[in-house]
């Protein structure tokens, strides 16, 4: 079968939004820490922070201006690709995007050119707002688009009028329980990408036996912070449950793998779902489970797919995959953090190396969990765009060609890896070069509590600030 | 309402014209830079303000969608290959930014993508102004061109004009911002560059006339649109003086003067359609709801606090950028 236009629209939209969300979960906790650091440095005038918070910067750099670049897709594909869906609910999505982008992105973009560049030119509690400001920004940006796709998700507050979605109740929209868990599990997902980050790297350093202080913050930080935001993570993840149990039924049958009418039901716990028998292979489950955590009883009868026409059944393999690896990585984390934090506070993590190479190795798994999250979210809402509302296959661009689809898809792919490879590997000699090494060049002086690069540029800021105002 | 939305994308379309506009053009004109130290200067006078400069591109994507949804998907949809070229130019240029100063046998790679980055979407955005004046195909609101319908002579000639004029404000954005060997460089570059730009105004007039561009008929129904060509011209005088006189203050200002006259002398022939001939801006419009929801917050007061930071961050920055102090 050829592939049509719908199929590599949607490939393509999943493609460059997987590749976006990488960055922002990164940077949004990251410019959260990093506003953490500067005020503890201002605070306490240790400069360990100080030097800290010049080394993630670098990072975040980097990191912030691939997300802002991917970014910029993602705003557009709605009209290039999506001209259908973008037309009918433009009067909604359009101003929640407009929203992100007047609060969210202009905070951002204002205050990063002064985080990267402007620290001699302003005083230090500007500079400590311009972070805070960036931080915010950040947030912002990630609740309007949990505003905008749960909007998707679960659509209220609108009529539907000549064939476009029109708002009659913003409070709805913004305000309703949906939005609430999914920003909180977004938010604290977010968080826990930074933390993990950030404890990794210390893990690293101390089993190369490099930068012990710098190391010894970074990895009590970051598994406090993980060990402490994890269960209410997890918490939140059962009430994002909650909500797709209520409003897509479908959905939560394709998570279970439950093909049938169930009372009470079971909770498979690992199977190979297979669609064209509507059953599972080689499935382990445990009986009224299902109920339990679907409606809280042991009694519940719980809908299963075939319930559902077979036309608005989701695919099933990948929201049920792909939820059990989330979890998965959830709990492997919760052990990580907490098995860590413990040994920490009883001073012995630095001698098992063991479990520092298990903190070392585990930066991948909230991303991980985040894109799993991700695929069983938007997987599982198939096939709606609008939730019970618009088809994916009718959200599609009409006119837009295979082979236009194509050219763009490849190019994406192709220019997507290009800078990928770079900037990973930029950002891998970064961290290899660690604290000290600012932007890979040694440095001659033992930790200095001011970064080398800034110390040389003081003096030429000060004389262009004297001569040219 | 929907005229305090008109007014605000038009606001947005201006502001990007002249802040990306400038960056992009020092993109353009980084290809021609002799040597290592005057691309870190060059690059200094943009880095700080690249990314502030392009979310404008966002925020006129966003109006359009919110206030005029028919418009964006139809815009977008017809201009599909040219929006996916400009925001991988866009890409290449941006991660330059970042990528350059950590890289080390590698730089050359993103020297390139930066200019060639830069060429791609200012190109690509003047193609696409030019495939609107000149008519796209349209029926019942589905494009009808085909995948390569916006690319004619005419649309490419306005690809390179505004290209040219990119690059035009670029050089006069390194006079203003920098000193020494840059600023010479790019007080030579001016004046060809101005020339260019002339002779592609009179090119695109030329071919309008010849081809009875239906736009043309706004002029002769309305003689007073005459104003703002007859500003741009007194603009290119100022301009012309204060090269002469190698001011750095000026030159900015009066080309950034010639493209308000250009974008307003383009909005009025358009108007009230906002695709030509196709759709008004009242039958764009979206609905009340969503017109008042976006002017009672983000339009009336977020939108004078996006002002104040721009003008934050290009305070903080004033003066003359200096590389020795700013790159990191
Ligand atoms: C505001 C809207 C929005 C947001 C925040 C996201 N998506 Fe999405 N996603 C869409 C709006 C959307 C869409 C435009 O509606 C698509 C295209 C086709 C479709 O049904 O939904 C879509 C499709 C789509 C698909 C393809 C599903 C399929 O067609 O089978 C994947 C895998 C993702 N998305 C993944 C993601 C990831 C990893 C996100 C994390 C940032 C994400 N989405 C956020
Ligand atoms: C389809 C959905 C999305 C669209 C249309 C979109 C759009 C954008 C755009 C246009 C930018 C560039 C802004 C700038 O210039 O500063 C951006 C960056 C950003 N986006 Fe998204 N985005 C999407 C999904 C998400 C999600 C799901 C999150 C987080 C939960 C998110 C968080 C951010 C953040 C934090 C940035 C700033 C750049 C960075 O930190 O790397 N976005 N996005
Ligand atoms: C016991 C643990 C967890 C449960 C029960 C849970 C539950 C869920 C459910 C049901 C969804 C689908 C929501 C939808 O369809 O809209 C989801 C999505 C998601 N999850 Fe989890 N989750 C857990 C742990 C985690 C962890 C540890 C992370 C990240 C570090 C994470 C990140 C995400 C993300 C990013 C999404 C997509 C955004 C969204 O739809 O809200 N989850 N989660």
């Amino acid at each position: 079968m050829d592939p049509t236009a719908l199929l590599l629209s949607r490939l393509q939209f999943a493609f460059t939004i997987s590749f976006h969300i990488i960055f922002p979960a990164f940077t949004i906790g990251l410019a959260a820490w990093l506003t953490v650091l500067e005020a503890m440095h201002q605070y306490s005038g240790k400069p360990v922070y100080r030097t800290l918070f010049e080394f993630w910067l670098k990072i975040f750099g980097v990191a912030f201006g691939m997300g802002v670049v991917s970014g910029v897709v993602m705003a557009f594909q709605f009209g290039t690709n999506w001209s259908v869906l973008s037309k009918m609910s433009g009067p909604i999505q359009g101003p929640l995007l407009s929203y992100e982008t007047f609060t969210a992105f202009m905070l951002e973009a204002g205050f990063f050119g002064i985080l990267i560049f402007g620290r001699p030119r302003v005083p230090p509690w500007f500079y400590l707002f311009s972070t805070a400001m960036v931080a915010l920004g950040t947030t912002l940006s990630a609740f309007w688009i949990m505003v905008n796709n749960s909007w998707m998700q679960v659509p209220t507050g609108y009529v539907l009028q000549n064939g476009q979605f029109v708002p009659d109740d913003w409070g709805q929209i913004i305000f309703n329980r949906v939005v609430w868990v999914r920003f909180p599990h977004m938010l604290l997902a977010s968080y826990l990408t930074g933390a993990f980050c950030v404890a990794a790297t210390g893990a690293w350093y101390l089993l190369r036996r490099t930068y012990r202080a710098e190391a010894h913050v970074m990895l009590r930080m970051g598994l406090a912070l993980a060990a402490m935001v994890l269960p209410v993570q997890l918490f939140i993840g059962h009430l994002v449950g909650d909500y797709v149990h209520d409003y897509q039924p479908a959905k939560f049958a394709a998570i279970e793998a439950r093909w049938h009418d169930e009372q009470p039901a079971s909770e498979v716990l690992i199977a190979i779902p297979d669609s064209s028998t509507e059953s599972n292979k080689y499935a382990i489950s445990i009986p009224v489970l299902g109920s339990i955590i679907g409606s809280m009883s042991f009694t519940s009868k719980e809908v299963g797919l075939t319930s559902f026409a077979s036309q608005d059944r989701p695919p099933v393999a990948v929201p049920f995959f792909a939820f059990r690896i989330m979890v998965g990585c959830g709990f492997v984390m919760l052990g990580l953090a907490w098995f860590g934090s413990w040994l920490g506070l009883k001073h012995r993590l630095e001698r098992s190396r063991l479990l520092l190479w298990g903190i070392f190795l585990s930066f991948p798994l909230p991303w991980i969990a985040i894109l799993t999250g991700w695929y069983t979210a938007e997987v599982g809402r198939q096939p709606w765009t609008v939730y019970g509302v618009l088809r994916t296959a009718d959200a599609v661009t009409p006119f837009l060609t295979a082979s236009a689809a194509m050219t763009s898809l490849i190019l994406f792919v192709a220019v997507y890896a290009f800078i990928f490879s770079f900037g990973t590997y930029y950002i891998y000699r970064l961290l290899r070069a660690g604290p000290a090494g600012l932007g890979g060049k040694p440095l001659d002086v033992p930790v200095p509590n001011r970064p080398m690069s800034l110390a040389d540029r003081m003096p030429a800021a000060r004389s262009h600030l004297e001569a040219g105002e | 309402m929907v005229m305090y939305w008109v007014a605000l994308l038009a606001i947005s379309i201006l502001i990007y014209l002249l802040l990306d506009g400038f960056d992009l053009g020092v993109g353009m004109l980084f290809g021609v830079a002799g040597d290592e130290a005057k691309r870190n200067a060059m690059l200094g006078t943009v880095a700080p303000v690249w990314d502030g400069n392009e979310t404008w591109l966002i925020v006129t994507g966003v109006i359009m969608w919110g206030s005029f949804p028919v418009v964006y998907a139809m815009v977008m949809s017809a201009f599909y290959i040219p929006v996916v070229v400009m925001l991988l130019g866009l890409i290449l240029r941006g991660v330059a930014f970042e990528f350059r100063g950590k890289a080390f046998r590698s730089r050359w790679i993103w020297d390139v993508s930066f200019v060639a980055g830069s060429f791609a979407a200012s190109f690509m955005q003047g193609a696409m102004v030019g495939a609107l004046v000149e008519g796209l195909q349209f029926s019942n609101g589905d494009y009808t061109g085909g995948t390569l319908g916006w690319l004619t002579a005419f649309s490419a000639l306005c690809g390179i004009g505004l290209c040219f004029g990119y690059a035009l404000l670029g050089a006069c954005w390194l006079v203003r911002k920098s000193d020494g060997p840059v600023r010479d460089d790019a007080r030579r570059q001016i004046p060809p560059l101005a020339i260019g730009v002339l002779v592609f105004l009179v090119a695109v007039f030329a071919y309008a006339l010849a081809e009875h561009l239906p736009i043309l008929q706004r002029w002769t129904d309305r003689p007073y649109l005459f104003v703002f060509p007859a500003i741009g011209a007194g603009a290119a005088a100022v301009l012309a003086k204060s090269i002469l006189r190698h001011d750095d203050y000026w030159p900015f200002h009066m080309v950034a003067m010639i493209f308000v006259a250009a974008f307003a002398t383009l909005a009025l022939s358009f108007w009230p359609y906002m695709i030509p001939f196709v759709v008004t801006i009242d039958e764009a419009a979206a609905p009340h709801a969503s017109l008042a929801f976006m002017f009672w917050g983000a339009g009336l007061f977020v939108f004078p606090l996006m002002l104040l930071y721009v003008a934050v961050g290009y305070r903080v920055f004033r003066g003359k950028a200096n590389p020795a102090a700013d790159h990191y």
